[in-house]
């Protein structure tokens, strides 16, 4: 164990944070200002990873148009999701949304099998990024710096997005007290289908840039939706900066996790989430009185 | 002495909502709490029950500490609470509502074989009878007049056989047929049923008619503390409900 | 006839059916029969925390898969025969409800819902990963039920026995004070905490409860199935009883058993056409969710309320024209 092969793994933890915290601010993001818990939103990372491969490996578009593309397909998929099934839902019972969502998931996981069938798929990262850089005798990957890097540009432009332009602000009120957004003459429900997209663009993003890392393959759908949750949970709902550092702690406790406890690393998420809920069930950096008894 | 509060604070960021409030409230009273909205009065009943945990300041109960004691464990010492916007179990039925608190004040709320239909049913009807509400036993709490609501939440907190029982509002969307009916009632429960009764509200007619002493809140602080007539008298509060008829 | 006289005519036919049924049915109908005993038991514990508590739990197959797993490590690397297996599994159902339940009724909504699930997942990949406890992915297999219950039509009374009893007792725990006080704080936390009730520790009971039901329910699947995999803890077997509870009508206490029988058979008869089984339900529950809240029982009723009312119109209608006709 060099202090290379320890920075190597850090960033590789760093590269599945960049990925987890996209989804989970997706998540996030609705739930705050939609106050769905959209279960399908592993789905759709899913859906944007195998779209990726559509369009990059099938029909030859170049990556970074494929990765745009799938993360706008997915949007749309978003959209309609939202527009045709989840605005019947908004005024009934919590239960009833949960279980819409839940047949999302159901009905996507298929399509997609229907879709791609069950083999291992893969997308070849951009020779752009294909290398490594070089610093002594640590390997960074340079596509694990470009997860980072678009996981930074993401966190940033959400939070400049909320806090300084007028849009987001008005989000941000709706998010506090919706009666009075609408009072003040605001179109309330295409805010609620803008901010869908918004959640789902990430999302479709994250399994777009996300598709390079490892393979793609059914089951990636439910796996990282736990993941998503954990780290939503472990941050506190509605909190970015929170988000962000659960993604980073259950990200490098995945890889660290992996490399040298290998037999319990599939559980380290479950095991700081419990953890998390018992000293501070709103989540590291939430605010108390959201969800415990 | 049976409830006393000693400056009891409690604050939502920079906002005092409670602010250092000392209170006693004495056997056999009737006692009101008045103050314009945004005067501290919820949350007072709030912090007073355990919903809310104080920021400082202590709630003594009949000698006994209760400051930081949950909700459930202050009701069953004798502190009840009926709520301002009705807040009853709407699939149950009006006796079942008021049978739900009676099983549970009795210890029989770990029974899992026993049938609750009939349990309990003479100390049930009678409180419904008290309230007149007994002809609608049967009705589902959900379909409800807003008088009968509000009534029903009164029954509610009396099967918890209260010692003192916390009115938030009694008389609030009444009529004025149903405000009588409601303040008799009160002073009925205060006389033969040996209650004691801290309510707030904001029917001077109400307030001055039948309770015994008055407390008034303000930004949080009570302002002035007394008798009916002390209270009308004081000049700050004369001041604070300018142009109102005290 | 009232309600209450019909709905026991149809408990009897339907208790007369479920007796006779070795009698003139083939044995694979006996078999999915079983089948639906244990999925109507498991889908019944999975309502008593929905319908009777107001929980929404995505993680119940872990109880189902820890009562089958039980019981099957029981009867195969030790021995054990199969009735005392089936106790030790509920016992082991309850405690794994008792520890993961602690923390789970901490929480409320959509975290509770959230965090019942991940618990299951947490099983689940223990599951997966300890090869030589488990099985790991292979499982556990060539349970053998004793002797005398190898034969299809001689489990299928046990079943119905165990599930039977298993019924009448939730139905007693749900129509019983403490069933009350849980339907209490479904309506209301708030309220149900003012009468004096700590709801978290109820909360907990009834999901160990719960737990100790999907385990027996598990327990008897695995000498049924003669094997066990990981996938009797998987999110899709969780999925399960919701989908059976939401399709039969959660708010109705008959709701899940209804729900188990039209769901199981389904899949019977959608595995011989389709595996996009998945696509299937999803699109059922979305059309449920949408159109049909209550589910079919719940459907039912509602249109029998709104026949009775529209007869009850008309027979006023009729006796007000009638006293018209008589006054003039």
């Amino acid at each position: 164990m060099t202090a290379a092969d320890v920075l190597g793994q850090f960033l590789s933890g760093l590269a599945r944070a960049g990925v987890l915290f996209l989804i989970a601010a997706g998540l996030s993001f609705i739930f705050g200002v939609v106050k769905i818990v959209n279960f399908a939103h592993g789905a759709l990372y899913m859906v944007g990873a195998f779209l990726t491969y559509s369009f990059r490996v099938t029909l030859g578009v170049p990556f970074w148009a494929s990765i745009a593309l799938a993360a706008v397909c997915v949007a749309v998929i978003g959209i309609a999701m939202e527009v045709f099934l989840f605005r019947r839902v908004y005024g009934r019972p919590v239960a009833d949304q949960l279980l819409l969502t839940f047949a999302m998931v159901l009905i996507i996981h298929d399509v997609m099998r229907l879709a791609y069938g069950s083999n291992l798929r893969s997308v070849p990262r951009p020779p752009l990024l294909a290398g490594a850089v070089f610093l002594g005798d640590v390997v960074f990957p340079s596509y694990y710096i470009f997860i980072v890097l678009t996981g930074s540009a993401v966190l940033l432009g959400f939070w400049a997005f909320l806090h300084r332009t007028r849009l987001g602000k008005t989000i941000r009120a709706a998010v506090g007290n919706r009666e009075m957004v609408a009072c003040l003459g605001k179109p309330l429900p295409w805010l609620f289908t803008a901010a869908f997209a918004a959640g789902v663009f990430v999302d479709g993003l994250a399994g777009a840039i996300g598709a390079p890392l490892g393979g793609i393959r059914l089951g990636m759908d439910f796996d990282i939706i736990i993941l998503a949750f954990a780290t939503v949970i472990v941050g506190g709902f509605g909190s970015l900066p929170g988000t962000a550092l659960a993604a980073f702690i259950i990200g490098e406790a995945y890889a660290f996790g992996i490399w040298l406890v290998p037999a319990i690393a599939l559980s380290l998420p479950f095991i700081i989430m419990a953890v998390v809920l018992i000293v501070r069930p709103w989540g590291l950096l939430g605010r108390s009185g959201g969800g415990e008894l | 002495m049976l409830l006393r509060t000693q400056a009891l604070t409690k604050a939502f960021g920079s906002l005092r909502a409670v602010d250092g409030v000392d209170l006693v409230v004495q056997p056999a009273s009737l006692h009101a709490i008045i103050g314009p909205n945004g005067a501290g009065k919820s949350t007072f009943f709030n912090v007073l029950t355990g919903f809310l945990p104080a920021d400082s300041g202590s709630v003594i109960f009949k000698d006994q500490d209760i400051t930081r004691l949950p909700p459930h464990v202050i009701s069953r010492r004798g502190v009840v609470r009926a709520f301002q916007r009705a807040n009853i179990f709407q699939t149950f039925t009006v006796f079942e509502n008021v049978q739900a608190s009676i099983l549970s004040r009795k210890g029989k709320t770990w029974n899992l074989f026993g049938l609750a239909a009939g349990m309990l049913r003479e100390d049930t009807l009678r409180i419904l009878e008290t309230l007149g509400l007994a002809d609608q036993a049967d009705v589902r709490a959900g379909h409800l007049s807003h008088g009968d609501l509000k009534r029903l939440e009164i029954g509610i907190a009396l099967g918890m056989e209260p010692e003192l029982l916390l009115l938030d509002e009694p008389t609030a969307g009444m009529s004025p047929e149903e405000t009588a009916a409601q303040a008799a009632l009160m002073q009925k429960l205060v006389a033969e049923q040996g209650l004691n009764i801290l309510f707030t509200e904001h029917d001077m007619e109400v307030v001055f008619g039948i309770a015994k002493s008055i407390t008034v809140m303000h930004q949080g602080r009570v302002i002035a503390d007394g008798r009916p007539n002390e209270v009308r008298r004081d000049r700050h509060v004369q001041a604070v409900y300018l142009g109102e008829e005290l | 006839m009232s309600s209450s006289r019909r709905s026991r005519w149809w408990l009897i036919a339907l208790a007369v059916v479920a007796l006779a049924l070795p009698q003139f049915a083939e044995p694979i109908v006996v078999h999915t029969a079983i089948e639906i005993l244990i999925m109507a038991l498991f889908a019944m514990s999975f309502n008593l925390l929905f319908d009777g508590a107001g929980l929404l739990t995505f993680g119940h197959g872990c109880y189902y898969g820890v009562g089958a797993y039980t019981a099957a490590l029981l009867m195969t690397e030790i021995g054990m025969p199969m009735f005392p297996a089936m106790f030790a599994a509920m016992v082991m159902g309850g405690l794994v409800a008792l520890v993961f339940g602690f923390f789970c009724v901490r929480l409320t909504g959509v975290y509770f819902s959230i965090l019942t699930l991940a618990f299951a997942q947490l099983m689940f990949s223990v599951f997966q990963q300890s090869y030589t406890l488990t099985g790991g992915d292979l499982g556990i297999l060539d349970i053998q039920p004793p002797a005398f219950l190898v034969a299809v039509n001689n489990y299928y009374y046990f079943t119905l026995v165990m599930v039977g009893f298993s019924i009448w007792l939730l139905w007693r725990i749900l129509h019983s004070p403490f069933g009350r006080t849980l339907h209490a704080s479904r309506d209301s936390v708030v309220r149900t905490q003012f009468i004096g009730i700590n709801v978290r520790r109820y909360r907990l009971a009834a999901f160990v409860i719960a737990g100790v039901f999907a385990s027996l329910a598990g327990a008897l699947f695995a000498p049924f199935n003669r094997a066990v995999a990981p996938f009797l803890v998987s999110w899709v077997k969780s999925s399960d009883p919701v989908l059976m509870t939401l399709l039969g009508g959660a708010g109705t206490f008959w709701g899940p058993v209804v729900g188990a029988a039209v769901f199981t058979t389904l899949h019977e008869v959608a595995i011989g056409y389709t595996t996009y089984w998945l696509l299937l339900m999803g699109s059922i529950l979305l059309v449920g969710v949408l159109f049909l809240p209550g589910g079919i029982l719940g459907f039912l009723e509602e249109r029998s309320r709104r026949v009775a009312a529209a007869r009850r119109t008309r027979m006023t209608e009729a006796r007000g024209a009638s006293s018209n006709a008589s006054a003039d």
